[in-house]
């Protein structure tokens, strides 16, 4: 196969932040997770977590709940206001400001009619949920001190009230507080400090469950007002519960990084009658405090400070091994920050506040496969772009011959012109963007810079034609099939003749770029691709989805090479089918044109079309084996899998047009260095 | 010795409505080594990876159902096996994710224990006590189960042991008071009862553990008293007997209870001399039963204690080097180590290993060698002394044989004796000397103790070299040659015997020290030792290349306070170049310095010394352990030489026998005030050792690490 000279990139500084909320849909499957600094995640829990959208943050905004209404997304902040999103355009809908000072929560009652809000002021605001926005109805009864959680009673006459020492349960229809529920403080020097009450459910038995800051779970009579039972958990707070769909079980979190399941059932069996709560088990996958829970079908979903969201399936609801029975953490986003111009060299990394461009070593010794050649020259930072705006930047693009930038915010578009005369860079911004341009999912530039598409509003491209002097708005290819989802994937051809967009519903469209128009729709599959690319000589579309399938399909002929078909006909590896996190980049050896180049998070991988597939009896991972055999026996045991998985963590992988790699990691421990110290704990030993 | 390291919590558990039940039914090994499958009381088997505390896998029946035995791995099949609600069997394996879609069977009798052993097929005792192998069971779930027990009798303990080719099944009952041990034989099958004799207070055991060894089946069990009995069974061998036969037993240990009775204990042997208990008093710690104790039962010795925090459940498992203790909320693991225990270790510093191991290597005849080690090789080894009684028989006309030439000491004059046994040492084959050794220079010893003009300082040496003599076979050889002035023969001795006792020592080095100078350097002695010192003494330090080290004249903390003249150290330094005392003697010191010795029992006849002497002797440690310290001389690896630690040693007890003396001596002044400092300068050396381990540590760790550049270009290869 070959050698490759790999430029090892660890300078990449990207560092997620944390999770603040989360809320999952049950009925579409779809998992809202809002972060820190105010940026929203959909992941498709049907498609293999795929994360499908993600709706940028903005400064000015923060989440501290989420919460679904039927399709509809609704967060609120500490800024005091109410947001709904559109999930279409990856943008706020609209902004309500509530006037009851910062929100600690919002919940929406089971028969999605009504929002609640809990305000620093003490007021449960009620909202109503109209159509196209949502309107305020009437406060409950105002109480002392902040309202930090709130659930509703399932039949949605009750709402409880997580507040400083103590719980509220409201009656909706007359907004007076019914109960008071006294909650103890902690002991020792903690006497002094309020508890707060971090979190509460209200269950259709009218049991109370309740988390709190002196670590106790506390679980009472919403009937009688009294307390049932109280299980201290930890030491420090218990942040988030969350209760499952039979109220069968309810899971905790807390700032110790574990997350405790307590089970309803019969202490003995005897009786099996006399159910109670029951800590029956702890997870510990974090390190840091859990803010979200989720606890959905057959896993617990959980995130935290520590930015990895885990999904944790509890094993006694699966019959059998498969993926979806295995652990999932999800660290990395399922899409591009990483932007490389093959031609020069460069790398764009995106942060959502600014973007770094630099420019990669130079080595000319060579070595041995496993050496670490001596360096010529240094990698270099070549700029640092701070964006306008308190928008965080959502896409951007560098084309390939390294000449000009691009992002864009949710705001605006911004293109720059970059020359590099050896060691001087100049950038210089390119006024008077097309009018029409004004925000964009995607960005990328055709091969030879001479033009930009831009992914707009309901699956449209625009095309802009760019020049030394001008830039200028030439077409907008809009897909036949009317779909409004926003476009996640967009690629083009070498030659520069075919464009390729993915969308959210799973539709692949192809554009023939010199006709400005529709060329094809491949076959939709069931599963969102998550990358694909243009072979740049057969320009044969090679896409791959969150199922790890992976499809061939020949934009010329207009149907799935055969290559493709042999692939599927056969199956792919189940060790290949089995891997837990999806391809985020598709690439090509124009040298060699049967290798396609992929990568996910732990492993880069080199398809050679012209070996044999492997079957489920082969060694899959074979890499080793080859190393170990002989010149003359290596042949007889290759296929076309080959899978190096020295490069972990894996954010970027791409092949410059000097052949020689780049592979942009971020090690994990680099990220968790950075994460603040987590909550003193007892270890043995210490 | 046994030791108990530092343990560690498996996993926690549940407290049990009734608090008298353990939370744990037991504890078994799987395929690797490395797991344990832990079963609770109530309804779940955990699969623990013990190295990482960590659960592999977890096991549950329905809310209902019941566990009631320890879960088992099925060696052979890799497979899992519990019974639950005494009747169901069910056979699961590692990636079966739920126990209620496992193999199912129901018997119709009650089980009491599924047994499993690597090497052996899993067998189900009954509580009635039949035993079946599992596979039949299963293949007949419904077969008749015969009762083997009477009425009244319940099975209190069981175990299996598998050995090359049998297999046992052992269980007790109890019945009335009574105890009785049953053991089934598996492939034939056989079963023999034996009664266990009455303990006088009525009690019954405690806990029973059970071990193959030496082809005898061990019992080990502990009764409320304390009191630990062993009966041996012998495995081998049908025992033709019918009915039921008393069970003899002896006491192996009396484990002190303190107050009232054991409630919750248990014993379980760990080899042939070990025995760990746990749920005991500690004998120097008054209160509470709640220690983990291993006991020598040779010698009656509390080897190793542990308190166990909680209630101790009296539960007790050992597998592979780690006890397996249930306390409180927690199942700790204990890793433990038990050496075999010998009296030399017990007393008396051994001999340092490394050097002159080949030469000391049969030292001391073993009587257990000579008169039972060699016997599968007896008919052999007669023939072989018929061929060389031959052999001898055809060289009787030139050589005597042992007992002739012990008869010619007696009377025989000086050249002749040396002459004889010359020859028969240079002729003898090692399996005869080893015993003929020791009678010729007892017998040599004795004449010349008698006659004092009778000495044969060659053949004596020949003797010792043979390396076959030690200071226990011929006590009189070592002072008879001090006597002589013999320092070639002392010094042979000093080497080679590994058991000079110290009274000896003391008196060799008191000869060594007053002897004049004069006499010595005449003497021949071993040419190595004598290079060593010649080298020692010949290096010259800080003049080599100009480079003197700091340890002995800095000592930055001394001079800070009270800075002496720079003159004053240099003369210091020169004057201690020169050895006290001369070669030969120091060669001979040396030896005594590397003599093997007990503190407790040396200390007292080095009071003998007086203090002239110890002056010198210290004077000459001094000087040793500066040129050591100087490092100018390069040690050559294979000769004899005293360490740094010995000197040490010798420096401290010398102090220890005199200091009031030395203190009140003019002459030692300085000489104590330098020793000082080279305490001081050692006390530095591992203060400052103690600060840079932990950076060391550090470097050990990192070298995994190295790879966490920023930036780098590599090669990679892909086929």
């Amino acid at each position: 196969m070959g050698e490759f000279k790999v430029h090892r990139v660890r300078f990449f500084d990207y560092m997620p932040t944390a999770i603040r909320a989360m809320a999952f849909n049950a009925h579409t499957e779809r998992l809202a997770l809002g972060r820190m600094d105010g940026s929203v995640e959909i992941f498709n829990f049907a498609d293999r977590y795929f994360q499908e959208k993600v709706i940028p943050g903005k400064d000015s905004r923060s989440i501290e709940a989420l919460c679904w209404v039927g399709g509809r997304l609704f967060s609120a902040g500490l800024n005091g206001e109410i947001t709904e999103y559109d999930l279409e355009t990856l943008r706020p809908k609209y902004s309500l400001e509530a006037y009851g000072g910062p929100i600690w929560t919002i919940t929406s009652n089971s028969q999605g009619a009504h929002l609640a809000i809990g305000c620093e002021d003490g007021t449960v605001k009620l909202f109503e949920v109209l159509e196209e926005s949502i309107q305020f109805e009437r406060n409950l009864d105002r109480q002392k001190g902040r309202i930090i959680s709130l659930s509703w009673h399932p039949s949605g006459t009750q709402i409880a009230a997580g507040m400083m020492d103590m719980i509220r349960v409201f009656d909706v229809p007359t907004g007076r507080a019914v109960q008071r529920l006294l909650v103890d403080r902690g002991f020792g020097g903690s006497k002094s400090r309020e508890t707060v009450v971090w979190s509460v459910v209200f269950l259709s038995d009218c049991t109370i469950i309740s988390g709190d800051s002196a670590g106790k779970v506390q679980v009472w009579d919403g009937h009688t007002g009294t307390l049932v039972k109280t299980h201290l958990v930890t030491k420090w707070d218990v942040l988030a519960l969350s209760v499952s769909k039979d109220e069968s079980s309810v899971v905790v979190g807390t700032s110790e990084g574990t997350v405790i399941q307590f089970q309803f059932i019969a202490p003995t069996l005897q009786q099996q009658q006399d159910k109670e709560w029951v800590r029956t088990r702890t997870f510990k996958n974090h390190t840091h405090d859990v803010r979200a829970l989720a606890e959905i079908e057959t896993a617990i979903v959980s995130g935290g400070m520590d930015t990895q969201l885990v999904v944790r399936p509890l094993l006694e609801k699966f019959d059998e091994r498969s993926h979806a029975s295995a652990l999932r953490k999800i660290q990395f986003p399922h899409r591009n920050l990483v932007f490389c111009a093959k031609k020069a060299g460069l790398l764009l990394f995106q942060f959502p506040g600014q973007l770094e461009l630099w420019r990669l070593g130079e080595s000319d010794g060579h070595g041995k496969p496993g050496d670490s050649l001596p360096l010529k020259r240094k990698p270099e930072k070549l700029l640092h772009l701070k964006r306008k705006g308190e928008d965080h930047i959502c896409c951007s693009a560098l084309s390939s011959c390294g000449g000009w930038l691009a992002y864009s915010t949710m705001s605006s578009v911004r293109l720059y012109r970059l020359q590099t005369d050896n060691n001087d860079i100049s950038i210089s911004k390119v006024p008077k963007l097309p009018k029409i341009l004004r925000s964009a999912h995607q960005l990328c530039f055709s091969s030879d810079s001479s033009k930009l598409f831009a992914a707009s509003s309901q699956s449209s491209v625009l095309v802009i034609a760019l020049s030394q002097s001008e830039c200028k708005y030439v077409h907008t290819l809009k897909p036949k099939s009317g779909s409004r989802q926003p476009i996640h994937l967009m690629t083009n051809s070498v030659d520069g003749k075919w464009l390729a967009t993915a969308n959210s519903d799973c539709e692949i469209h192809v554009y023939n770029v010199q006709k400005l128009k529709l060329h094809c729709i491949v076959p939709v599959y069931g599963s969102c691709p998550s990358a694909m690319g243009i072979h740049p000589t057969t320009n044969n579309l090679t896409m791959v989805h969150a199922d790890q399938q992976i499809f061939e399909y020949s934009i010329v002929e207009k149907q799935y090479t055969d290559w493709s078909r042999k692939l599927q006909k056969q199956g792919l590896h189940n060790l290949w089918l089995d891997r837990d996190t999806p391809v985020t980049h598709v690439t090509f050896n124009p040298k060699n044109p049967e290798q396609i180049l992929l990568h996910d998070m732990h492993m880069f991988c080199i398809i050679d079309q012209s070996l044999p597939l492997p079957d489920q009896k082969t060694q899959f991972y074979n890499q080793m084996t080859l190393r170990s055999l002989s010149e003359q026996e290596r042949p007889s045991h290759l296929h076309a899998f080959k899978i190096c998985k020295t490069f972990q963590d894996l954010l970027s992988v791409s092949l410059l047009d000097d052949q020689s790699l780049v592979m942009v990691e971020r090690p994990l421990l680099a990220i968790t260095c950075q994460l603040p110290a987590p909550v003193r704990q007892k270890k043995f030993a210490t | 010795m046994a030791a108990l390291y530092e343990g560690f919590t498996l996993c926690g558990l549940v407290q049990t409505q009734n608090a008298s039940d353990s939370p744990i039914q037991g504890i078994e090994l799987d395929g690797d080594s490395d797991h344990a499958v832990v079963t609770d009381s109530t309804r779940s088997v955990t699969l623990y990876k013990v190295s990482d505390q960590k659960p592999l896998g977890s096991w549950t029946v329905k809310q209902g159902q019941l566990l009631t035995c320890p879960a088992v791995f099925n060696f052979q099949t890799k497979e899992y096996v519990v019974v639950s609600d005494n009747k169901v069997i069910r056979v699961w394996k590692d990636e079966d994710l739920n126990l209620d879609k496992a193999f199912k069977a129901t018997v119709t009798a009650d089980v009491w224990r599924v047994h499993s052993a690597p090497g052996g097929e899993p067998v189900v005792l009954f509580q009635r006590g039949a035993v079946r192998f599992l596979d039949s069971l299963l293949s007949a779930p419904q077969q008749p189960v015969e009762d083997v027990l009477s009425e009244e009798e319940v099975i209190r303990w069981s175990t299996n042991i598998v050995a090359e080719e049998q297999h046992f099944v052992l269980f007790t009952t109890e019945q009335k008071g009574e105890c009785c041990l049953y053991v089934q034989r598996l492939n034939p099958n056989t079963l023999q009862k034996y009664r266990l004799e009455r303990e006088d207070s009525g009690a019954s055991p405690l806990s029973f553990s059970a071990s193959l060894q030496d082809k005898h089946l061990n019992l080990l069990y502990l009764y409320p008293n304390g009191c630990v009995y062993q009966s041996v069974v012998a495995a081998r061998g049908y025992v033709g007997l019918e009915g039921v036969q008393a069970l003899p037993r002896s006491l192996r240990l009396m484990v002190p209870v303190g107050e009232g009775e054991l409630g919750a204990a248990s014993a379980v042997a760990l080899d042939e001399a070990h025995v760990a208990v746990v749920g005991v008093p500690h004998p120097s710690a008054r209160t509470g039963k709640d220690f983990l104790c291993i006991w020598n039962t040779n010698f009656q010795t509390l080897q190793a204690g542990k308190e166990m925090a909680g209630r101790i459940h009296g539960q007790v498992w050992c597998y592979l080097g780690k006890l397996f203790v249930s306390h409180g909320k927690a199942l700790s693991v204990i890793p433990y180590e038990c050496q075999k225990s010998s009296l030399a270790s017990a007393l008396g510093k051994l001999r340092h290993t490394g050097l002159a191991v080949s030469k000391s290597s049969v030292a001391v005849p073993s009587w257990n060698t000579l008169l039972h080690g060699d016997q599968p090789q007896g008919p052999t080894k007669i023939v072989e002394t018929r061929k060389s009684k031959l052999s001898r028989k055809s060289q009787s006309a030139q050589a005597l044989t042992v007992e002739q030439v012990l008869e010619l000491i007696k009377t025989g004059p000086v050249d002749e004796v040396q002459r004889e046994v010359e020859a028969l040492v240079s002729r003898g084959d090692a399996q005869d000397l080893q015993l003929s050794v020791g009678q010729l220079a007892c017998h040599l010893v004795a004449r010349s103790q008698a006659e004092t003009a009778f000495y044969t300082p060659v053949a004596l040496a020949q003797l010792v070299q043979t390396q076959f003599l030690c200071h226990s076979v011929c006590p009189g050889l070592l002072l008879l040659s001090l006597e002589h002035k013999d320092y070639f023969l002392c010094q042979l001795c000093l080497q080679l015997f590994p058991d000079i006792p110290e009274v000896v020592t003391c008196a060799c080095l008191k000869t060594f020290i007053s002897v004049p100078d004069g006499d010595v350097e005449m003497v021949s002695l071993e040419p190595d030792s004598v290079s060593f010192m010649e080298g020692l003494v010949g290096a010259r330090g800080g003049q080599q290349n100009g480079f003197s080290p700091p340890l002995f004249e800095e000592d930055s903390c001394d001079t800070n306070h009270q800075p002496k003249p720079p003159q004053d150290k240099k003369n210091h330094t020169l004057q201690l170049e020169a050895c006290p005392v001369g070669l030969h003697k120091a060669v001979l010191l040396n030896e005594v310095l590397q003599t093997p010795y007990s503190d407790n029992f040396l200390l007292p006849h080095l009071k003998d010394l007086d203090t002239q002497q110890v002056i010198l002797f210290l004077q000459y440690l001094q000087f040793v352990y500066l040129k050591y310290s100087q490092d100018v001389y390069t040690q050559t690896p294979g000769l004899r030489s005293p360490t740094m630690t010995q000197i040490i040693d010798w420096v401290c007890l010398l102090l220890d026998a005199h200091f009031t003396v030395l203190v009140m001596a003019p002459d030692a002044k300085g000489l104590l005030s330098n020793l000082q400092s080279f305490v001081k300068s050692q006390v530095k050396l591992f203060s400052e050792l103690g600060k840079i381990e932990s950076s060391l540590q550090e470097l050990h760790k990192m070298k995994l690490s190295k790879d966490i550049s920023q930036y780098s270009i590599e090669v990679i290869e892909l086929f």
